[in-house]
Parts: structure tokens; C-alpha cells; sequence
């Protein structure tokens, strides 16, 4: 009996407790976290080809789906100025334009009615071709992909089509102040006339010919310029000997001409583009920043974080929360893989606080030196990044892509690890080192779009504002002229 | 493994939704808890990640009279933390904010007085009004709740507040889904408006941002208001400009209150979880949240419309062009006619607008027809709208549009086109399996809105027995002159007297 007691007590005891802790959670702080499960993603394969293309192959079988891209070097950087989108629709009409077989709308029909797709793109630094079908499609979709990528038409019909489209863009261009903004603060960052910030023109349009789409087919799409990467359900083993069969016969081709790009960055001040039809400036903050093989790369992470990313960044808590300025504010020093990226912070605030929001920005940076980023935000932004970084990570497609990136970059494989050390061993002391170095408050271009007869104080009230005219040049042939602003 | 399973299911060429059912089955539990809060979880332990998506049965439809935008600016304060994350001292700044509250109200009636307003008044309330609310603010914590799950690992932390619901979502690590349920729960169970007033300024930017300075924003909230005239759709969900300016956070409580019931939530979570170890969970700490009564269902019915309506926008802006229909909602059994007929006119370059307004008219750069404009919960519009090539008018886009919807009318679709349309149909809804958030967005959206997950895969079958004729007959039905509100840009000239402006050319 006593026995029995004893253990109905305890027993009971046990049941108190438990009903206790459940009643008694009432701090996040007492929750436990269990570490969290190991986890190493299937990397992919990575088969090299003796004509120098390369191949990553990653299986993931939980549904009957196999999608591939293949990127392949040259992009808009690379193209003549005086023909500026030539990239873009090249990106477009190397696959409406159809194959040596087929018009791109048999295509079209042929890959709809499969559910499936094929579509290239033009970028800045590349050009992309992709595909994506059910497993029980893949022989016909990957041959109308290869068909795609050695046989293009670039048909005249198509051609006229995507200058139809682009000239739209160009006459849409200056509706709305976000697109003026990025635009224009691309221009003030890296120079108005270099690759990185060109935009078509009517002109540089007119000016681009089936021939120039077949020359940059015929210069740039080499298997030494090419990263295949495929994922979904299949077999590596006899996705590779497919491969191989298809791409090992294609011959090398001549290195690409590497184009040297100059950056001209505006001079620091007040840049204004006029907009009558708003109430909120868009209002952008522009600087070079730098590139991820910069040794400071880490600590410019876990700055940014603190800085400006994010719900607990002090931008966000400063200029959105406390003073009620803007919806969208945040920014950061950019980085891109192989060329500086821009050193950009971003505001949208009614017409009213235009001045007010800027003068905010600025004191924000002036801050930095007398309240650098303390060990308590440092802390906070590091657990942000290392505690979501299985995000990077969580599905074989993105870890597909982060090595396709490394590869075509020419970065090490192992990168996301390495970023993850680097973040890790970011100290207090080596972000602070951060603020004298990239920080200099009166150094940027500041951007203003918006309706300066509502701003609080003129402009320049801030200095002299030069005023930046975005109207759009008219067609060469006044014939065919579409309206223009 | 089990996936192995699904695979094969999936495979089969004949992709039958009810053995797509059997395999999620295995995989898919419900709880309905006494308060009447509904959870669901789907395990898919692919990577130590979970997703989950909160979704409440209210929206901008529910805004009361005189306070549009309350759903939305509600679902900003529901990032503003609770009685215990956010404050230094919960008990004084409880007293803080009702003292704030008690000012504003004698503000606001102040202000808005007809007769016999004085400024002198207004002006000593409104000083009252701001020491009050500095005095509140001095026990803030700002963005607690934000970063406790920004810093736990957090991605994609987010919410949306549309004309039908609202839902808060984003992803964790797999080994704090404790942590989520607590923060999750606490958020409905102790929300606090701290900072409502400077909230509020935010949420006016962001109408500022989508709707006042963007020319499309403009078009779509007087379309909507010329489309919808008894039934609240006619109210744009970020809300009218005088309302955002005045309601307080005593309305969004009460609005809170009103519609945040559990039994009109639903909580799906898919990912590294055991139903087993994860509903326990949830329970426990979901189950804290008192029941309350369903508010009363919004009866309102939109009148049938009888004659054409439009909205001409002299904009600066390039023209545009945008019609709308009126339709039943979902649970009609035509809706997925609607759906054959969105993805048959409008979806990649086989489609038929693209390919007559596009490719042989060479009039537009893009044209698509879609339902669910401005929600779907209740009869909506079925909209089409095209973006005319330069030179070309929103008339010439009309004229194109309705040369396609005379043919849908007149002629049967062909057996190709209706084959394709359910075959990519089928291919959408495989393709949106493999992602956690995307799962449990359409999880909880399928539960909500049939009582029952599985609808989610039942619409394949549904769009299957799509024929010919009920394409034709829902077109006679719908598309018809007395029933439509048309909406366009027409470019104005810039101002005469504008002077140039002078400056660096860039």
C-alpha cells in the first residue's frame, strides 16, 4: 500500500508538473530549443566535359518532374552600346523565333499541350535557356531544348514582335517612380553610360538586325561558355551517358572577348527628377559598394543585417517605426559576385517629409561613428543569418543553384560553408572596422522622385540640386513615332 | 520514402485526384480544437524546415462603415508585439494606452465636428494627444516580436490582408516549432496596440506607394468602386484616405474581437514535423484562445447590374485598359468553368489573347483575363485587361478583347485547347507539391474555405468535366454589355504652362 502511494504520489506529482508547464509558458524565453536536426543536403554531381562544359545533376525524386537550365556567358554588359538591347530580345526571340524545324509557335503548341516549358532569357552578365516537363515528356521536351540551343531561326516575324514589346517598355518607362528611381540611381552609382546602367532606346532598337542575334548566337554559345544544371526525377547514371551523347560532340569554342567596363560614379549631391503626378518621393541613396571576394564580405553582411535589413535593423525601427516616415525603407552596401555592387539605401515617404526623410538617412550614417553597431546587434544579426541559413539550402534545387552560381563565377564550391565561417567569426570589432571604411555620409548621390511643389522645404535647402531630364528620345523615323513623354 | 509512393500515383498519366487524396492522406491531419480553431498539419520532412500559414476568416469585406483599411492596419499591429514582448512594463503602458485612447476619442470628435468645431480646441487636444502618446512610447520596445523570430531563424516573415482574409506566414527551422506555436498563439491571444498612430502613418505610405502614385493604382480602386456599388468590394483594402486618418485603436481591437475568432482560423504547418509531436503542441498553446461567437455573415448582395459603367482616367501615364464582369463566387458550380476559360484566354503564348491582341493584331504587349478581381468569397469580377503597344488606343484593345470573347461565345473551343487546358491544370497543381510554404498556403485556404483539404485536389476533377458547351454557355452568361464596367488610362498632355526644367542631362 505504502509503495503504491508513494508511487501514486509521484505519479500525480508528475502530472502536476507537466500540467504546470504547459499552464506556466508564458516567457519565450523558457521555451527549450532542441539543436536542430543534422542536415547535409545531396549535393550535386558535377561532370566536366573534355570541351570544357560543365554539368550539375541532381536527383530529387519526390515528384515525377525534371527541370534544367544552362547558362551561358556573355550578356547585356557585353553589347554594343550603340545597339543597347540587343541582349534582351535576343533573349526573347531565340526562342519565339522558333528552330531550323520548327516556327516557335508549332513549339509553343507541341510544349503547352505537354504542360511543359522551354524559354531563354538575356541577362546582364549571361543568357539562360531552360526547360521543365513531367518525367514522361522529358525525351521530346530535352530534344526540342537541344533543338533550341543549336538550331535557333531567330524568324523576322518574331524579331519585329519583341521590338514591339521592348518599344513599349521604353514608352512606359517613366510612369511610375520606383522604376525612375532604380533606374536614374543605377545611372548616378555606376556612371550614366556605361553597360551596367544603359537603357534601350528607340534608336539603339531600330538598330539591332536578325544578323547581330545570330552573330552573338554564333560567338557566344560554345560548351566551354556553358553550366548545365538539371534537377527532378531521373537517373544520373543515364542522364550522364544522354548527355554526354548529346553535348561531348560539340566543339569548343574561342574564348569570349571579356569586356572591360569603366565605373564613372556621379559626383556626391542632390539629384531631383520632376513628377507631378505623385504624393510620395521615391528617394534612393546611392554609392559604389563592393564585391563578395572583398575580405570584408562577412562583416558587411552582418552590418547590413543591423543596419538595414530586416524588421529589427535600425533603419526600419528609427525611420519606419519611431517616426512613422515610410513603408519601405532599408538598405545596405551591395555586393555582387564580380563586380562592385551599389552601396544603396531606399526610402518612400510623402511628398510632405521628403527632406525630413533624407536629413533621417543621412543622420542614420552619421550616427555609425559615435553609435557604431554595438556587440548586442552584432549578436542579433549574426543569429539571424546563421539560424535561417538551412534556408539556403532546404530543397535540391536551390542547392543546385548556389553551385551553378559558384561555377559560372568561378568561386569555390564550397562558398556557402565558407560564408558561414566567415559570418561566424565576424566579431564586434570587425564590423565596426566596416564604418570608417565604407561610410561616408556626405559622399553619396542622393536621388529624388517625386512632386517638389508639396516637399516641406525646397530641395535645396539640402544643396545644390541638379535636375536629371529622363525624357524619352523620340524614334529615329518620326513616321512611326509612338508617343513619347 | 513514403514518397516513393506518391510518385507513382502521381505518374500515372491519368492523374486521379482521389488516389492523390489516399497518398496526402497518410500525410495530412486535422484538428478541429474546442474553440473552434482548426490546424492542420502535413508532414514533409524533405529538410529540418517547417512552413506554416495563418489564415483568418475576415478581411477588408469586413472593414465597418467609416473604416475602411481596419483588417489591414489591424495586420500591422499584429507584428507590434503582446502583453509581453514589446514593453518594459506592461501594467503602466496598459494605463498609458488607454489614456491615449481616451484623448484621441475627444480629438477626433473634436476635429470632426460639423457644427461648432474649435480649432483652439482641436490644437490643445491634439498637444494632449501626442504627450500622451510619448508617454506610452517610453515603454516600447520597438519590433521585439519581428526580431525574436528574425533572430530564431525566421524567413520570409510576412502577412497580407486581402478582401476576404487575412493571413500571417513564414518559415522556421524545424526545432522551433515550439517557439512558433507559442509566438503565434500569443499573438492572437494577448495583441497590444502599441504605436497604432505611427503604424497608422506607415500603413497611409503604403497606400501612397501602391495606390496614389502608381497610375495602375489609381485605375484598379475606381474600377472596383464603379464595378461594385451595394457590396463592400467596393472598398479598396488599404482603405480610404479620411478613414485611415481617423479610426482608432480602439476600432482595431474591436475589430479584433469581432473577427478573430479561433473558429474562423485555420493554422496550417507542413514540413520536418510529426503530427504526432507537433499538434500536441499546438494544441496546448492554440488551445489557450477563448472561443467567442461567428460574427454575423455580411449579406449584402451586389444588385444586378444593368448598364455599362466606365472610368476614364486622364492620367499622365501610358494608356491601359481593364474590363470587368460581374460573376457568382467559388462555391458556384460554373467556377471552374471560369478557370478553364482564365487559363484558355489568357495563359503563355498559345493563349487567345495573346495570340490575336499580340501576335496577329499587333495591337497590345500583354492581354489576360482572370477571376477573382477584387476577391472570390463572394460573387467578383471576372476582369480582362490589355497593355496597348505605343500608339495604340484602349478602344482598339476593347475591340480585341470583345472579337475573343464573340468567339468563345460562338464557337465551340476546340478538343485540343480543352485538352491542354487540363493537362497544364493537372501539371500546376504537381508543381506547387515540393514547396513548404506554397503547401500550407493552399492547405489552409482549401480547408477554410470547402471545410476540407482535399477540395484542393478535387478542382482537377472538377476542371476535368469542364465541356465545350459549358464554356460557350458560362461566356453568354457572363460577357455581356449591360454586365460590364470598363476602366482606362487615356494619356493627357503634360501641362501647357509646365516650364521646361533646367538642369544635368543624364
Amino acid at each position: 500500500m505504502r509503495r503504491h502511494s508513494l508511487l501514486a504520489t509521484f505519479l500525480f506529482a508528475l502530472l502536476a508538473f507537466t500540467t504546470l508547464a504547459a499552464q506556466t509558458v508564458t516567457d519565450w524565453k523558457q521555451i527549450k530549443i532542441p539543436p536542430l536536426p543534422s542536415f547535409n543536403p545531396v549535393e550535386p554531381r558535377r561532370i566536366q566535359l573534355p570541351n570544357g562544359m560543365v554539368i550539375f545533376l541532381q536527383e530529387d525524386h519526390e515528384l515525377p518532374l525534371i527541370d534544367g537550365i544552362m547558362r551561358i556567358r556573355g550578356g547585356s554588359r557585353d553589347e554594343p552600346a550603340p545597339k543597347t538591347g540587343l541582349v534582351d530580345i535576343y533573349g526573347e526571340v531565340w526562342r519565339t523565333g522558333g528552330t531550323a524545324k520548327r516556327t516557335g509557335d508549332q513549339l509553343d503548341d507541341f510544349l503547352e499541350a505537354r504542360a511543359a516549358k522551354v524559354e531563354t532569357n538575356g541577362a546582364l552578365d549571361s543568357t539562360l535557356i531552360a526547360f521543365s516537363c513531367l518525367k514522361g515528356d522529358f525525351d521530346d521536351v530535352f530534344n526540342i531544348f537541344v533543338e533550341v540551343l543549336s538550331q535557333p531561326a531567330f524568324r523576322d516575324d518574331k524579331l519585329a514582335l519583341a521590338k514591339y514589346q521592348i518599344n513599349t517598355g521604353i514608352s512606359r518607362r517613366n510612369d511610375d517612380i520606383d522604376e525612375i528611381a532604380s533606374r536614374e540611381s543605377l545611372k548616378l552609382a555606376y556612371g550614366a553610360d556605361n553597360p551596367y546602367t544603359r537603357v534601350p532606346e528607340y534608336a539603339t532598337v531600330a538598330a539591332i538586325t536578325r544578323e547581330d542575334l545570330v552573330n552573338w548566337h554564333n560567338t557566344y554559345v560554345y560548351p566551354n561558355n556553358m553550366i548545365l544544371g538539371i534537377v527532378g526525377d531521373f537517373d544520373s547514371a543515364a542522364m550522364e551517358a544522354r548527355l554526354r551523347q548529346v553535348f561531348e560532340p560539340l566543339p569548343k569554342g574561342p574564348a569570349i572577348p571579356k569586356t572591360e567596363i569603366e565605373l564613372h560614379p556621379a559626383k556626391p549631391g542632390i539629384y531631383f527628377v520632376p513628377k507631378e503626378d505623385v504624393n510620395q518621393s521615391a528617394v534612393r541613396m546611392v554609392a559604389l559598394g563592393t564585391t563578395r571576394r572583398n575580405p570584408d564580405y562577412y562583416s558587411i553582411e552582418v552590418f547590413n543585417e543591423a543596419f538595414g535589413g530586416g524588421f529589427s535593423s535600425r533603419l526600419f525601427n528609427d525611420l519606419r517605426s519611431k517616426m512613422g516616415l515610410a513603408y519601405s525603407v532599408g538598405g545596405g552596401i551591395g555586393t555582387s559576385f564580380d563586380h562592385p555592387g551599389v552601396f544603396r539605401l531606399v526610402i518612400g515617404t510623402k511628398s510632405q517629409t521628403t527632406i525630413e526623410s533624407i536629413q533621417a538617412l543621412r543622420q542614420e550614417l552619421v550616427d555609425l561613428k559615435t553609435r557604431p553597431i554595438d556587440a548586442v546587434e552584432v549578436k542579433r544579426a549574426k543569429d539571424s543569418i546563421l539560424n535561417s541559413f538551412i534556408f539556403n539550402f532546404d530543397t535540391p534545387d536551390k542547392v543546385l543553384r548556389e553551385r551553378m552560381a559558384y561555377e559560372f563565377y568561378g568561386y569555390p564550391l564550397d562558398f556557402l560553408e565558407r560564408y558561414r565561417t566567415g559570418i561566424e567569426k565576424s566579431s564586434t570589432q570587425d564590423v565596426d572596422s566596416i564604418i570608417p571604411k565604407y561610410i561616408h555620409p556626405d559622399q553619396f548621390a542622393v536621388l529624388v522622385v517625386g512632386n517638389s511643389k508639396d516637399f516641406e522645404k525646397p530641395l535645396s535647402s539640402l544643396g545644390p540640386v541638379s535636375t536629371i531630364d529622363i525624357a524619352i528620345p523620340p524614334p529615329p523615323n518620326q513616321a512611326a513615332a509612338p508617343p513619347s513623354q | 520514402m513514403k514518397h516513393r509512393f506518391l510518385v507513382l500515383l502521381l505518374f500515372l498519366s491519368t492523374f486521379c485526384a482521389a488516389q492523390d487524396i489516399a497518398s496526402f492522406e497518410k500525410r495530412i491531419t486535422v484538428k478541429h480544437l474546442p474553440n473552434g480553431l482548426t490546424l492542420l498539419v502535413c508532414e514533409r520532412p524533405e529538410a529540418p524546415v517547417f512552413s506554416f500559414f495563418t489564415l483568418v476568416d475576415a478581411g477588408s469585406a469586413q472593414d465597418p462603415k467609416g473604416k475602411t483599411g481596419l483588417a489591414h492596419m489591424f495586420e500591422h499591429m499584429a507584428f507590434k508585439g503582446t502583453d509581453k514582448i514589446g514593453t518594459t512594463n506592461y501594467a503602466a503602458e496598459k494605463l498609458a494606452l488607454e489614456k491615449v485612447e481616451m484623448i484621441y476619442a475627444q480629438y477626433d470628435y473634436e476635429r470632426h465636428k460639423l457644427v461648432g468645431r474649435d480649432m483652439n480646441k482641436v490644437l490643445a487636444l491634439e498637444k494632449e494627444f501626442k504627450a500622451a502618446v510619448a508617454e506610452a512610447n517610453q515603454y516600447v520596445i520597438h519590433n521585439q516580436f519581428g526580431e525574436i523570430i528574425e533572430r530564431e531563424g525566421g524567413e520570409g516573415l510576412n502577412a497580407f490582408t486581402a478582401e476576404d482574409e487575412t493571413a500571417y506566414h513564414y518559415s522556421m527551422p524545424a526545432n522551433r516549432i515550439e517557439l512558433w506555436a507559442y509566438l503565434e498563439s500569443e499573438r492572437f491571444l494577448h495583441p497590444v496596440m502599441r504605436e497604432f498612430y505611427k503604424e497608422r502613418d506607415v500603413v497611409i505610405e503604403e497606400r501612397r506607394m501602391r495606390v496614389d502614385s502608381q497610375p495602375t493604382g489609381r485605375l484598379v480602386e475606381q474600377f472596383q468602386s464603379a464595378a461594385f456599388q451595394a457590396h463592400p468590394y467596393h472598398n479598396p483594402t488599404v482603405g480610404w484616405m479620411s478613414d485611415l486618418n481617423s479610426f482608432s485603436a480602439t476600432d482595431a481591437s474591436r475589430f479584433f474581437n469581432t473577427y478573430y475568432i479561433p473558429a474562423d482560423m485555420t493554422i496550417a504547418v507542413v514540413g520536418d514535423v510529426k503530427a504526432s509531436v507537433a499538434l500536441p503542441i499546438m494544441e496546448k498553446y492554440f488551445g489557450r484562445i477563448p472561443g467567442r461567437p461567428k460574427p454575423e455573415e455580411l449579406d449584402t448582395v451586389e444588385p444586378t447590374q444593368n448598364s455599362e459603367r466606365h472610368v476614364a482616367l486622364q492620367d499622365r501615364a501610358q494608356p491601359f485598359y481593364l474590363e470587368g464582369y460581374h460573376r457568382p463566387n467559388y462555391q458556384d458550380p460554373d467556377d471552374p468553368v471560369y478557370d478553364a476559360i482564365t487559363d484558355l484566354m489568357s495563359d503563355g503564348r498559345t493563349s487567345r489573347l495573346y495570340r490575336s491582341l499580340v501576335r496577329d493584331k499587333k495591337i497590345a504587349a500583354f492581354a489576360a483575363g482572370f477571376s477573382g478581381l477584387p476577391g472570390t468569397k463572394y460573387p467578383h469580377l471576372f476582369a480582362f485587361y490589355a497593355v496597348p503597344l505605343p500608339g495604340h488606343t484602349p478602344q482598339e484593345m476593347r475591340e480585341g478583347i470583345h472579337a475573343e470573347i464573340e468567339r468563345l461565345k460562338t464557337q465551340d473551343v476546340t478538343d485540343d485547347e480543352l485538352k491542354m487546358v487540363k493537362t497544364r491544370y493537372k501539371a500546376a497543381l504537381l508543381r506547387g507539391l515540393d514547396d513548404n510554404a506554397g503547401l500550407a498556403s493552399q492547405l489552409a485556404t482549401a480547408q477554410a474555405r470547402y471545410g476540407d483539404w482535399r477540395e484542393l485536389f478535387r478542382e482537377v476533377e472538377r476542371i476535368d468535366r469542364v465541356t465545350k458547351t459549358d464554356i460557350r454557355r458560362v461566356a453568354n452568361k457572363t460577357f455581356d454589355q449591360e454586365n460590364r464596367t470598363i476602366a482606362i488610362i487615356e494619356t493627357a498632355p503634360p501641362p501647357a504652362a509646365a516650364p521646361q526644367q533646367q538642369g544635368e542631362t543624364h
